[in-house]
């Protein structure tokens, strides 16, 4: 029964985390969708949300919960003014490279990481919120029950924090004209211009929310990890390896690689230890490179097209 | 004159060491080499072949390695590292190439990213086999002078050149270029664009396991943080071969040299010291912005404001 326990527990974590990871990866897709540039900066775009909400906790006492909504417009702004001064002229560069966008958010991540290092040193730091520790336990609520379970709170505030987002999210995209029009530039960039989207717009746009997305992610991740400059290069990796399990650019596929690879990051820390998680991260990337190169995406695809 | 200055810069390089430099001087120098070869060895796949990578820590790292486990476990000499490296880097490419050469365009530089960082976390922690963070130490080093550990990397970089130039100016090199110019073109034009990329791996994968042999040969000390970084290998590398320029035969070698030239001042310095990393970053933004194909690859513009027009060919 310990072992079941311990099982139900890891998966129940695990899916705690994919949501929180799933925001991460939305935020990736969208912009590999539109752009066709993988962000290699989107790690370190959240660990700056992340520094918004701890200098917001530490200097003003808000709560992480609430700064999101302090530093998810403050990254919208600085996706539309990279995009605008630092991509888009960028993608007019004539050169022998392919990928110089892509080589410019490495450089836009060495930039913020350093920075952050020097302006805030190296050192770890968390915010110390009252409820950090609190739990809800299954007993409390079903008194016969025959396994226990706990759910950590802040998990538990995170995840119901990111799912809503999500859903947001999945209201702006099918719901408002410039949520359509970022669909149509990912399906179709030649058609979109046709149909007469502004695609520079559009990717300005695309760039902001997906900035958004991660602030998100960052702010409901302060209040259950610990915070450092090169936080970033952990959580970009996290985003690409959860965008190729989903399918590149697919946000549906985003959303389960996330719940999949939460879900299997932490049976590896459970089963096999901490140190291998990010060993067992690219293994489940080269499988999926391997063996599903169309990622979850391909499935759902292959599932609609049954019906 | 042209077709002759590799061979004076070459005849003037064997001569360095008897101006009697400073021991410092003399390890500056070879780091360029050293960074030249890397250079060279990415710019087969990235400059030529087009195949972006970020992931050649993990070849520079298992070349180290190479070197460092044939000391630790066979009680051999780790300089037997550079001749086992040709044969495991190719396995190793091989490897890479059958997962990741499968991918397109910036998935590729996605994919052999993630190895890279395998690659890291893999020999943190298969403890018994690389002795994880604590790293390879050899205890008894070949030579105390610098001396001929420059000779040793200027003999590595001057073959890699020969070796480069050969195989671009051979009928391989422009089924290189023609697939990094148009893929699809290439594959209907009869290319079998799979085969040649990898050929293209291997040819990259090895060079760059042979500069790691040597690093573990000449610096004594390896640990996985040293040799599988990502901004200090990987990353350094793609920015040494765009400040010079890519797809060119002398890119690599101005970047090395403009690279750890820069990156030896700039840590130097008081106060901006710390701040290096943020340097280069803007410096990669500034290249890839104004000098796209880097020092060497637009030369002519570099130089326009200060000759005017006649350079305007």
């Amino acid at each position: 029964m310990a072992q079941l326990e311990l099982f139900l527990q890891t998966l129940i974590s695990g899916f705690l985390l994919g949501g929180l990871y799933a925001l991460i990866a939305l935020g990736m897709a969208l912009i590999m969708g539109v752009m066709r540039v993988i962000n290699l900066a989107h790690g370190d775009f959240m660990m700056i949300a992340m520094y918004i909400a701890y200098w917001m906790f530490t200097l003003f006492g808000i709560d992480p919960y609430i700064s999101v909504f302090i530093a998810a417009p403050a990254l919208f702004l600085f996706g539309l003014f990279i995009q605008k001064y630092l991509l888009t002229p960028v993608m007019k560069v004539e050169s022998i490279l392919p990928h110089n966008q892509v080589i410019l958010t490495v450089g836009l991540a060495m930039v913020f990481s350093n920075l952050a290092t020097v302006l805030f040193t190296g050192n770890y730091r968390s915010t110390p919120v009252n409820y950090a520790s609190s739990a809800w336990y299954l007993t409390d609520y079903w008194k016969n029950s025959p396994i226990e379970l706990s759910l950590s709170m802040p998990w538990t505030i995170s995840f119901i924090i990111a799912a809503i987002i999500t859903v947001g999210l999945w209201i702006f995209l099918t719901k408002t004209d410039t949520g359509k029009s970022i669909r149509a530039t990912s399906q179709d960039l030649d058609a979109a211009l046709l149909m007469g989207v502004n695609v520079n717009w559009v990717r300005m746009v695309t760039l902001g929310i997906g900035l958004v997305l991660v602030a998100c992610a960052g702010c409901l991740f302060l209040p259950i990890y610990y915070l450092y400059p090169a936080l970033g290069k952990q959580f970009t990796n996290v985003g690409f390896v959860i965008a190729v399990i989903g399918g590149m650019g697919s946000t549906d596929g985003a959303l389960i690689g996330g719940l999949i690879l939460g879900i299997f990051e932490s049976l590896t820390a459970t089963y096999i230890g901490m140190g291998w998680a990010p060993a067992g991260r690219f293994a489940i990337f080269v499988a999926a490179l391997v063996f599903l190169p169309g990622g979850v995406a391909s499935i759902i695809k292959k599932w609609r097209l049954g019906k | 004159m042209k077709k002759f200055l590799p061979l004076i810069i070459f005849a003037i390089l064997c001569f360095v060491p008897f101006v009697g430099l400073s021991t410092y001087v003399m390890h500056i120098l070879i780091l360029v080499l050293m960074w030249s070869v890397i250079g060279m060895a990415w710019n087969v796949l990235g400059g030529y072949t087009g195949q972006v990578s970020f992931g050649h820590a993990a070849f520079f790292g298992f070349g180290a390695y190479t070197g460092g486990i044939l000391y630790q476990h066979l009680g051999i000499s780790a300089w037997w590292g550079l001749p086992a490296c040709v044969v495991i880097l190719t396995a190793l490419s091989l490897v890479i190439g059958y997962i990741c050469l499968r991918l397109r365009g910036a998935y590729f530089a996605l994919a052999t990213l993630a190895l890279g960082e395998v690659c890291r976390v893999a020999a943190e922690n298969l403890v018994e086999f690389t002795q994880g963070n604590m790293g390879i130490m050899l205890r008894e080093r070949t030579w105390v002078d610098k001396t001929w550990y420059f000779y040793v990397i200027l003999i590595i970089a001057a073959s890699t050149y020969m070796l480069i130039k050969l195989v671009m100016e051979s009928k391989l090199g422009y089924y290189f270029v023609a697939i990094r110019e148009d893929q699809d073109a290439a594959e209907s034009l009869g290319i079998n664009t799979t085969f040649y990329k990898t050929i293209s791996l291997c040819l990259s994968g090895v060079l760059t396991g042979v500069a790691g042999a040597f690093y573990m040969n000449y610096m004594g000390y390896i640990d996985p943080a040293t040799v599988f970084p990502l901004s200090e290998v990987s990353i350094a590398v793609v920015m040494v071969v765009m400040v010079g320029g890519a797809a060119t035969f002398w890119g690599p070698i101005v970047g090395a040299l403009i690279m750890v030239f820069l990156a030896e001042v700039i840590r130097s310095l008081p106060h901006i010291g710390a701040a290096h990393q943020t340097i280069f970053g803007i410096i990669l933004i500034l290249i890839i912005m104004f000098l796209p194909n880097g020092v060497v690859g637009d030369f002519g513009k570099l130089i326009k404001p200060f000759v005017g027009r006649r350079t305007s060919s």
